[in-house]
C-alpha cells in the first residue's frame, strides 16, 4: 500500500517537456539535469514535488523522444508512481525499466494536492480527499516481474535473461 | 487465422506462433545507439555486469544528434562512445557520418528483421519491411548484450492509401494528414500497416518519410509490404540477396481500417506545438518564418533536396528568412553535389550543415530566438524542441519549406510550381 500526495499535470507531457533538448549536454550529469525537470511546462513542479508523491497526469504521458533520462529524472525527484489516463509506449517501458511504476487510471477526479492511497495488489487507487476510487489498468506480466526487481538492470543481474 | 506483417515477422524472429497481444522474446537483428541515448545505455550495460556483446557486427553507434560537438560535456560523451566501439567491435559512425536512421536504411536494415534503436524514429526502417521500433537506453543496452528483447505483439491498423498524389503533394503531407486524423496517441502501441495504390507507387524515400512519422501517432512500428521498389533499393545497396517478399495474409485481422485518398490531399502543415495540430499550407499564408530547415531523418534525403532545389532554382531566400540545409548522410551530400542540387541551394542563400540531425533537437546549429517561427521538414514541433520554449515550429514538406523560404512566410508550394 502506497500513500502520498498527487501532483497534477496535464495532457501530452512529452519527454522534451520533462528533459528539454537544450539541456542535452547535461545527460551524463543527471543530478544537474534533474534540477530542470519539467521547467518549461510546469515551472513550480521541481520545488513542489516531494519524495513519496504521485504524478497524476492526463493522456499520452511521455510522448516523443526515447530519452530514458526523462524517466530517470522523474524517479530522482522521489515520485513513487506516475498515474496517467494513458502513456506513450517507449516512456512506459523506460519507466518500468528504471523501477518507476506507471499506473493507468482515470485521473479526472484527482486534484493537485489530493491525498491518494494506492493498493497495488488490489489494483485500486483511492482518492482520500473526495472518497473516489479507480481501478488500475492491467499491464504485461513481464513488466510486473521487472518492476518487482526494481527495474531491468537488477532483473537481469538476478535472472541473467528474460526467460528465467 | 491469417497474420499481419507484425505477427509474421515476430513469429519468425521469436520461433513461435505469435498473435496480437502475445509477449514474445524476439531475436534482435540490429541494435543501435546515438549520442543522446548511448552514454546512459553504456552505463547501464556496465551496471548489468553482462560482458559479452551478442553480435558486434550488428551493433551500431552513431554520433549524430550533437555533432560536431557543441560543448565539452558532449565531446566527453563522444569519447565514451568511441572508446566503447573500439573496445567492443561495434560499428561507429562518427560526427558528420549521417543521421542514424538514414545510415540504418542505407547500410543495415532488411525485410523481416527486428531492429531496435535508442531513438524513437527507429520506425523509419519499417519502410523496408523490418519490424523496427524505438526503445530507451536500458532496453537497447540489454539487447546489445543478449541479442534479444521482449516484445508485445501489437494489434495492427490497416492504412490503405488509394489514388495518386497531385502536384505539390508528397508523402510528408500524407504523414501529417494521417497523424492529424489519428491524433498524437491514436495509434499508441499499434502497428500501422500500409497498403494501396499510392503506397505501391511511392519511392523508397517517400516510404521512409511516412514510416518515420508512424511514432508521431504513438505507433510501435509502421510497416510496408516489400515489392519491386524494395528489391531495387536493396540491389542498389548491394543487399539483393537479403530481399524477401513480405506481405500480410489476405485474412489477417486488423483492429481498425483507415482509408485515405491521396488525390484529395493538399500541402499540409503541423502548427505549434503538436504534430497532430494540422492545417493546410494555404490556410496559414501570412505567418512570417524566420528560419527554414530542410533535413532530418524525415526529409533529408536526395529526393527531398531535389524537390527543394527545383523550387529554389534561380531564386533567393527572403532576406528575413534563414535557410538551413542538412543532408541526412554523406552519401546524400555527395549525390546532391554531383547532381547540382547543393549548388542551386547555395545560390539561393542556403547554409549547408554537416550530415546529421542539425537543429532538429535544439542542441546546436540553428537554435531559434524568442518569438521566432521555423518551418522545418522534421517530424516534431513540441514547444522547446529546437532549443527555445519561446519559439514556434511548423512542420511541412521540403516543397512547402522551399516555397516558404522564398516568400518569407508560410506558402503553398503549388503557387511556385
Amino acid at each position: 500500500m502506497l500513500k502520498g500526495k498527487a501532483v497534477k499535470l496535464g495532457d501530452n507531457i512529452s519527454t522534451d517537456d520533462i528533459t528539454p533538448g537544450r539541456l542535452f549536454h547535461l545527460r551524463s550529469n543527471l543530478h544537474e539535469l534533474a534540477k530542470h525537470v519539467l521547467e518549461d511546462v510546469a515551472p513550480s513542479f521541481g520545488s513542489k514535488v516531494k519524495p513519496g508523491d504521485f504524478i497524476a497526469a492526463g493522456v499520452n504521458f511521455g510522448l516523443g523522444s526515447s530519452r530514458e533520462h526523462a524517466a530517470v529524472v522523474l524517479k530522482m525527484t522521489g515520485v513513487e508512481a506516475i498515474l496517467a489516463k494513458s502513456v506513450a509506449r517507449i516512456f512506459f517501458r523506460n519507466a518500468i525499466n528504471v523501477g518507476l511504476p506507471v499506473l493507468i487510471c482515470d485521473t479526472d477526479k484527482i486534484n493537485d494536492g489530493d491525498e491518494l492511497e494506492i493498493d497495488l495488489v488490489g489494483s485500486i487507487v483511492k482518492n482520500l480527499a473526495n472518497g473516489t476510487e479507480f481501478p488500475i489498468g492491467e499491464f504485461p506480466e513481464v513488466m510486473l516481474r521487472i518492476l518487482k526487481e526494481g527495474g531491468l538492470i537488477p532483473y537481469i543481474k538476478k535472472h541473467g535473461d528474460f526467460e528465467s | 487465422m491469417g497474420k499481419t506483417l507484425a505477427e509474421k515477422i515476430l513469429s519468425e524472429n521469436s520461433g513461435s506462433d505469435a498473435h496480437a497481444g502475445d509477449i514474445v522474446i524476439a531475436r534482435v537483428d540490429l541494435a543501435f545507439l546515438q549520442d543522446g541515448t548511448g552514454p546512459l545505455a553504456l552505463r547501464q550495460l556496465e551496471e548489468s555486469g553482462l560482458e559479452q556483446i551478442a553480435n558486434p557486427e550488428r551493433v551500431v553507434i552513431f554520433l549524430d544528434h550533437a555533432a560536431p560537438s557543441p560543448s565539452p560535456e558532449l565531446a566527453n560523451d563522444h569519447i565514451i562512445l568511441r572508446q566503447f566501439a573500439r573496445k567492443s567491435g561495434a560499428q561507429l559512425y562518427d560526427v558528420g557520418e549521417g543521421v542514424c536512421h538514414q545510415v540504418v536504411v542505407e547500410s543495415y536494415a532488411n525485410p523481416g528483421e527486428v531492429i531496435i534503436g535508442a531513438d524513437s524514429h527507429t520506425v523509419t526502417a519499417g519502410a523496408l519491411g523490418a519490424f523496427a521500433t524505438g526503445m530507451g537506453s536500458t532496453d537497447v543496452a540489454i539487447a546489445i548484450a543478449l541479442g534479444k528483447t521482449w516484445l508485445r505483439v501489437p494489434e495492427s491498423f490497416k492504412v490503405e492509401i488509394g489514388g495518386r498524389f497531385t502536384k505539390g503533394v508528397y508523402a510528408k503531407d500524407l504523414a501529417l494528414h494521417l497523424i492529424g486524423s489519428l491524433g498524437a496517441d491514436g495509434a499508441t502501441y499499434k502497428s500501422l500497416e500500409f497498403s494501396g495504390e499510392a503506397i505501391s507507387n511511392m519511392s523508397m524515400a517517400e516510404r521512409f518519410t511516412l514510416a518515420n512519422m508512424a511514432v508521431e501517432a504513438g505507433a510501435k512500428t509502421g510497416l510496408f509490404p516489400t515489392d519491386e521498389v524494395t528489391r531495387t533499393y536493396l540491389e542498389s545497396r548491394g543487399r539483393s540477396a537479403l530481399f524477401r517478399a513480405l506481405r500480410p495474409d489476405p485474412d489477417a485481422e486488423y483492429e481498425r481500417a483507415i482509408t485515405i485518398d491521396a488525390s484529395s490531399l493538399e500541402p499540409t502543415v503541423s502548427k505549434p506545438h503538436a504534430v497532430d495540430n494540422i492545417a493546410l499550407a494555404r490556410e496559414l499564408t501570412g505567418i512570417k518564418i524566420a528560419q527554414v530547415f530542410i533535413g532530418t531523418c524525415t526529409n533529408g534525403r536526395l529526393d527531398d533536396l531535389a524537390v527543394a532545389a527545383a523550387i529554389l532554382s534561380g531564386k533567393r531566400r527572403h532576406p528575413k528568412t534563414r535557410l538551413l540545409v542538412a543532408p541526412a548522410s554523406p552519401e546524400v551530400l555527395r549525390e546532391a553535389i554531383a547532381t547540382g542540387y547543393i549548388q542551386t541551394l547555395l545560390e539561393a542563400g542556403a547554409v549547408l550543415l554537416p550530415p546529421g540531425c542539425g537543429p532538429c533537437v535544439g542542441v546546436h546549429q540553428g537554435v531559434l530566438g524568442g518569438g521566432e517561427a521555423c518551418l522545418s521538414t522534421a517530424n516534431r514541433n513540441f514547444r522547446g524542441r529546437m532549443g527555445n520554449p519561446e519559439a514556434s515550429i511548423y512542420l511541412g514538406s521540403p516543397a512547402t519549406a522551399a516555397a516558404s523560404a522564398i516568400a518569407g512566410e508560410i506558402t503553398d508550394p503549388r503557387e511556385l510550381m
